[in-house]
């Protein structure tokens, strides 16, 4: 995290003496920024007022500049503890008391400095190295017997999101949904986003990883085209999907269909549903979607784009799934723990048609990467926010006509 | 009737330069000083009937004369100062001696957390201001507004020639307030404005408050005040008081007149 920060304490009659004014404008002058924190403003005139006020700045230097600047007007650094931390009781095992994340920044104090959490993610606990150097988000499943974990809430800040520079529809970092929503506009900034981040791509620039996350409704709607052409255009570099979406993109390749449906006549042709179950038998006995592509059998499509291009494609097994395809991870656990693995560079997730696969991905972006919800019912996008990937902005589309018009917009021509 | 704690100018000199107006060639006419502290003991006992309480001088605190950095008094508890400079810093064991003596509950800060009395802390009944930044620790002010149950709105002093607050401010008896704004920021000017009505603010133009006409002691309907300062006089006069001009400019050569020499007791 590129900032500093540390909270002050004023008190007195700050507010008609215009002591708090002026310590906030210093701030403000100087180049660092607040908040206002536990404002108590006294109800008589002998009754004092007091002030919590975190600063943040861009440097350490600049913060150490303000601190010095204000004390003399009696803003007074707030003691601060370190964290405390308890041993990991037993494999897989928290200590009672263990703090629980926020996908927000977030910052542990140890030895009296304040670290930044790596890999932040929401719902996790925090482990610490022997060292006390690193600090880092850990799943519960992860913990190993011994482990040091951050406890209680002492020592721990959580940093608000700061409204990103840029002037569009992610500056607002809230999830409304909407299905009167105008579109076009919020397309169009998605659009610029992935011109921009597939430039920071190809320059190996942090962060610069678009993150897809799809369900099989962007096969049966018309938008495998769409996708495809995005993948092969180096607009997307991670592909989270589970059984059904690869499965029905190569039956759409083999066959012509969709769960049976003729894609381009748009009914159901004879015997047509079991087309995904010839395809997922005819990929496991190749062996691997990879191998399927680069022999030849499967020639278009969202999977071969993959293999093309190049981009890490985690498929994850549910309990209903046919098959499955060789390659899909059935165990949740280790799942998860494969997508956890790409998250780390993702600069904009597009979590479009599947319930399970967003809130799944949702849950493992930390809140500064922003994400957009697509969806022909409005339930998901809420639902999304609801388990607290409130950055995500919610589109209530159907996934053909949002990766269509995605396409063009980045100049695909129809 | 109003007691005021004063010190014979014995030892009074320039030791050391802890203000702009001190400078270690700029000798103290000892005689002459002598002659203006005693003309401003008469014009206190005899024309205003104030009580005085003399202290003892001591041999090596040159500045001991300046009684109103011993501290407060409120009722009958003592707030001792706690001086920035260590050249003063030996004078606060005399003045809490002297309080103690006397019956004063005496209150002691922090050590660290400075403080120099009523030359930082005055103010109407209902409230006071604390200058802060040259000489006192703005911190102090919410402990004493603690113990005292009083408002103090603190004012930052920003020229380093008006170092107490007593040095370019001066509540009146009557609410009214003389004051030389440019020693404050545009907080302070704007605090002050805020609490004090623009007719009963006199601005003392900027030579009458180089001769520290703010540094003066207001008994009543009467004031003492430093000689020189024919505007802020007529405006006094204008307001219903009775000015008595005093010559101290011996005690301006350590940056310190009237106001300065006396300490309210009650």
């Amino acid at each position: 995290m590129n900032y500093y920060q540390e909270s002050v304490y004023l008190q007195g009659h700050i507010i008609d003496s215009l002591v708090l004014a002026k310590v906030l404008d210093l701030i403000l002058m100087m180049g660092g920024t607040f908040d206002l924190e536990d404002v108590h403003i006294g109800k008589t005139r002998e009754e004092p007022s007091h002030a919590r006020i975190r600063i943040r700045t861009a440097s350490r230097a600049l913060l150490d500049d303000i601190l010095r600047k204000i004390q003399p007007h009696g803003a007074s650094i707030e003691r601060e503890a370190d964290c405390r931390t308890d041993r990991a009781p037993a494999e897989g095992v928290l200590p009672d008391d263990f703090y629980a994340t926020t996908h927000l920044p977030t910052q542990i104090r140890l030895n009296g400095r304040w670290l930044d959490v790596d890999r932040i993610e929401m719902d996790l606990a925090i482990t610490v190295n022997e060292a006390g150097s690193v600090a880092q988000a850990v799943p519960m499943g992860e913990v190993r017997q011994g482990d040091q974990i951050v406890v209680g809430r002492e020592g721990v800040r959580v940093i608000p999101l700061q409204r990103p520079q840029e002037r569009d529809v992610f500056g607002f970092m809230e999830s409304q949904v909407s299905a009167e929503r105008p579109h076009g506009h919020i397309i169009a900034d998605i659009a610029t986003r992935m011109r921009q981040l597939r430039e920071r791509h190809r320059q190996k620039q942090a962060d610069s990883h678009v993150l897809l996350s799809g369900g099989p409704a962007i096969i049966h709607a018309g938008g495998r085209e769409a996708l495809t052409w995005l993948i092969e255009q180096g607009f997307v570099h991670i592909l989270f999907c589970g059984n059904a979406l690869a499965a029905h993109d190569m039956e759409a390749d083999l066959f012509g269909t969709s769960l049976g449906y003729g894609l381009t006549a748009g009914r159901a042709v004879p015997h047509g549903h079991e087309h995904h179950l010839r395809t997922i038998n005819r990929i496991r006995s190749i062996g691997s979607i990879e191998a399927a592509v680069t022999s030849g059998v499967i020639k278009q499509g969202i999977m071969a784009a993959c293999v093309r291009q190049g981009v890490p494609v985690v498929i994850s097994g549910t309990i209903r799934d046919d098959g499955p395809l060789p390659g899909v991870i059935t165990d949740s656990v280790l799942a998860q723990h494969a997508m956890r693995a790409l998250i780390p560079d993702v600069g904009l997730a597009l979590l479009v048609a599947s319930t399970l696969h967003s809130v799944a991905t949702g849950n493992l972006l930390p809140a500064t990467v922003p994400t957009v919800c697509v969806d022909v019912n409005p339930s998901v996008p809420t639902k999304l926010a609801d388990r607290g990937s409130f950055q995500a902005v919610g589109l209530v589309m159907d996934a053909a006509s949002f990766l269509s018009e995605l396409a063009r917009l980045l100049g695909r021509s129809i | 009737m109003s007691r005021l704690l004063v010190c014979p100018p014995d030892f009074f000199g320039i030791e050391y330069e802890i203000n702009p107006w001190m400078r270690l060639t700029n000798r103290v006419d000892h005689g002459r000083a002598a002659r203006q502290w005693h003309e401003l003991m008469r014009v206190l006992e005899k024309d205003l009937g104030v009580v005085l309480e003399r202290m003892t001088p001591i041999v090596g605190l040159p500045d001991l004369v300046f009684t109103a950095n011993a501290g407060i008094v409120v009722g009958q508890t003592a707030v001792v100062s706690r001086f920035r400079y260590p050249e003063r810093q030996r004078e606060e064991a005399h003045f809490e001696n002297w309080f103690r003596r006397h019956g004063y509950e005496v209150m002691t800060g922090e050590a660290g957390l400075h403080f120099e009395g009523a030359g930082d802390l005055l103010g109407f009944p209902e409230y006071w201001f604390g200058g802060y930044r040259q000489r006192s620790d703005i911190r102090v002010f919410p402990i004493l507004s603690e113990q005292f149950h009083r408002e103090i709105i603190p004012l930052e002093l920003v020229d380093s020639r008006f170092y107490h607050l007593d040095t370019c401010f001066c509540p009146l008896s009557g609410g009214e307030l003389l004051y030389f704004p440019a020693a404050f920021d545009n907080y302070g000017q704007a605090a002050i404005a805020e609490r004090v009505p623009d007719k009963l603010r006199l601005t003392v133009p900027e030579d009458e408050a180089l001769k520290f006409a703010c540094n003066a002691v207001c008994v009543g309907k009467h004031v003492v005040l430093p000689t020189g300062c024919p505007t802020t006089q007529a405006w006094l006069r204008i307001r219903g008081y009775e000015t008595h001009p005093v010559q101290l400019d011996e005690f301006m050569k350590s940056g310190g007149s009237a106001k300065c020499l006396t300490l309210a007791l009650d």
